[in-house]
């Protein structure tokens, strides 16, 4: 309620400073109160405790218990992929935070801004191995872009603010708070509070360096645009569609940018690198120049380096400027944000077309037609499946997976027309990433369909949140396609290991729909349906979560396939 | 690996002074397999700032590294210098085999 009234009078409020005497506990409340954060997810335990408490009186923050930290850590992720802003996921001490890392790491290889809030023992104990005590400062220097652990309530005036302007400035990324459990009990008198943080804007490019990318872009015959994350996370996407048509410039995706221009989209050469079209590959080995904007060069992305894009000269746009001739070296690197970027450089790029280089690449595209098996229009096959669920809804859902053969049939087939419709574990692939955070999507976002496409042995690494899904009632649907297998490890036993098939298919396999009714969500499965596309649109149709199962055919693989350490342009398949 | 015979260069690097801050530096270089030959560190003036000095062999990593120290949120600048620079001479004397 105080609040509330404070917000209706702020002038009063700066008239007559009040001082306030509060725990730091209330105070990291009231700082994520002020920073706009409505949702957090996490776990309690004894050493988060004081700050579980002052949650408890918070109005304006709806804390989601999670099943899992990891859990808790990919729905804040959820939320951050579908918003761009920082979220906020909690643990406690020792195991709770141990349970976060994973969920952070990811965070840090796909930049994704988090701040993650985790208890610790009191300072007085701190080194002494206490009852649940691990260096969660040392573990998670690594995975985040920074780390703190706070020791003084006032400092936390000073900490909290700053980790979110880290977060979400510049490249974003994960930051850790550590909080030791008497940091969260003193009590301290406060008269002003800190500014939340905000994304610090970035400084803008040399003009001469724009000219000179301009002037290649110009001059260049055989163009290819090649989008990364960075483009989605810096706002950049319609820039980038914008860029591709007044130059007619070709135009490939990272797993990351799916969606960042429509993959059906004239341009659109979708997806690049280990499992993109053939065709896509080809286009590359044959480019004069590549305009890589927010994009790291990747070796999923890449293959092997050296045959990359032999012939190209390379500009390169990225908000970090380690990424610059990281992997590649520039002849054109630009450190900018990318959307304050291409806004500059589109004056500078003469409006053409390039008849000759699309001709080109059309005829690539019928010798190198994409591998449809021949089922793909039965919903219960992989890419049938994809389909009809893609046929099911529009452009508002969001699309999130899981990691391994359905993440890349999804990836390679599913009709993504717009930037943070696609969530997926890109740099740490990271299997069961996807159910929380699809729930963390549809908390951010109630509005939308959130389908999580994810497999039987994905499903598994974190299906204790159906029941979070449940409580929350989130508009998700899981569709389970289960080849009773870890079927891409299998794909590569299969194709590298002289099929000498060891540890990846399951012996014993649980009944999804059994465990999904048990964790009280509706559940269908389509293997036993007698009309699958009205069972299908049927499900995706209705609120609620939903678990919607099909089995899929072991046999099926990921096509085509650049072999690990081979060049993009010796496919397989 | 290189095989060329390598330069050995001295960096000088001024960052925010907590406890932290070492483990940030020194895990950037070891994280990479980067050896350090030889560190140093101080506090200077009111010590709310220290400065780190890091004797490194020089290869082809290193502009990519020094980019990484630089994204730090506690450095606040680096400074590269010859190997041959006077901070690790002068306490070459503490390291003699015999003590
Ligand atoms: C946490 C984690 N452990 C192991 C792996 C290695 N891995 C990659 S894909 C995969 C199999 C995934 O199986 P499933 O979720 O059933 O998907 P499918 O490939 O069958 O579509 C495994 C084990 C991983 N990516 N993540």
């Amino acid at each position: 309620m105080t609040n509330l009234a404070e917000l209706a009078q702020p002038h009063a409020r700066e008239a007559a400073p009040h001082t306030e005497t509060l725990s730091g506990a209330e105070i990291i409340v009231r700082l994520l109160e002020r920073q706009g954060i409505r949702t957090v997810a996490g776990i309690p335990g004894g050493p988060i405790l004081p700050f579980y408490d002052a949650l408890s009186r918070s109005t304006r923050i709806h804390h989601v218990l999670a099943r899992h930290e990891q859990g808790a850590g990919f729905m804040a992720q959820g939320m951050a992929r579908v918003t761009g802003q920082p979220a906020v996921c909690i643990a406690s001490s020792g195991p709770g935070a141990t349970n976060l890392l994973t969920a952070i790491a990811d965070a840090k290889l796909d930049s994704i801004p988090l701040v993650a809030i985790t208890g610790q023992v009191p300072q007085a104990l701190i080194g002494t191995d206490a009852f649940q005590e691990v260096d969660t400062y040392g573990l998670s220097l690594p995975i985040t872009k920074h780390n703190f652990l706070v020791s003084s309530a006032a400092e936390l005036l000073e900490v909290l603010p700053r980790a979110f302007e880290i977060a979400a400035s510049g490249r974003p990324g994960p930051v850790l708070v550590d909080v030791p459990k008497d940091v969260q009990t003193e009590r301290i008198s406060i008269t002003d509070w800190p500014a939340p943080g905000t994304r610090q804007a970035p400084s803008p490019a040399p003009q001469a360096l724009l000219q000179a990318a301009a002037d290649l872009i110009n001059g260049a015959e055989k163009p290819i645009l090649y989008l990364g994350g960075g483009v989605v996370a810096g706002g950049a996407a319609s820039l980038a569609v914008q860029l591709a048509e007044q130059a007619e410039l070709p135009t490939v995706m990272t797993l990351m940018a799916l969606g960042a221009m429509p993959v059906d989209h004239r341009l659109s050469l979708r997806m690049l690198g280990m499992h993109g079209a053939r065709s896509t590959n080809l286009a590359l080995d044959e480019c004069d120049l590549l305009i890589a904007v927010g994009a790291r060069f990747d070796d999923r992305a890449t293959g092997q380096v050296a045959q990359f894009c032999p012939g190209a000269r390379i500009v390169h746009i990225d908000i970090d400027p380690a990424e610059l001739h990281k992997i590649k070296t520039a002849h054109v690197g630009i450190t900018g944000d990318t959307a304050q970027v291409l806004q500059a450089l589109l004056p500078l790029v003469e409006a053409r077309q390039r008849p000759a280089w699309l001709a080109r690449i059309d005829q690539l595209e019928s010798e190198h037609p994409f591998p449809l098996p021949e089922d793909s229009h039965d919903p219960r096959s992989h890419f049938g499946l994809i389909r009809t669920v893609a046929a099911c809804l529009d452009d508002e859902a969001i699309i999130a997976t899981d990691v391994g053969q359905h993440q890349m049939w999804v990836a390679q087939a599913y009709p993504l027309r717009r930037p943070r419709q696609w969530l997926t574990s890109g740099g740490l692939g990271t299997m069961g990433f996807g159910l929380p955070a699809a729930i963390g999507a549809a908390l951010a976002e109630p509005r939308r369909t959130v389908v999580c496409f994810t497999g039987d042995g994905s499903i598994l690494m974190n299906i204790q949140e159906l029941v979070t899904a449940a409580q929350e009632d989130a508009n998700v649907k899981i569709i389970v396609m289960d080849n009773a297998s870890l079927g891409l490890v299998h794909q590569q036993q299969t194709l590298f290991y002289k099929e000498r098939v060891y540890a990846s298919r399951f012996q014993a396999v649980p009944d999804f729909v059994q465990v999904a009714r048990g964790c009280g969500i509706k559940a269908v499965d389509l293997d036993k349906s007698a009309n699958p596309c009205a069972d299908l649109l049927q499900a995706l149709s209705s609120h609620g979560p939903c678990l919607i199962h099909v089995s899929i055919d072991l046999a099926h693989k990921v096509w085509p396939m650049v072999p690990p350490g081979a060049a993009n342009r010796d496919m397989i398949g | 690996m290189t095989t060329q015979t390598r330069a050995s260069a001295v960096l000088e690097i001024d960052v925010n002074n907590h406890a932290g801050v070492m483990a940030h530096v020194v895990g950037l270089f070891s994280r990479r397999a980067y050896n350090l030959e030889g560190i140093a560190c101080l506090p200077v003036g009111d010590g709310r700032h220290s400065r780190i000095w890091l004797k490194v062999m020089e290869d082809e990593r290193m502009p990519q590294v020094l980019r990484q120290v630089e994204k730090l949120e506690d450095v606040q600048g680096v400074r590269l210098h010859g190997g041959d620079h006077p901070v690790f001479t002068g306490l070459a004397a503490h390291f003699r085999q015999d003590g």
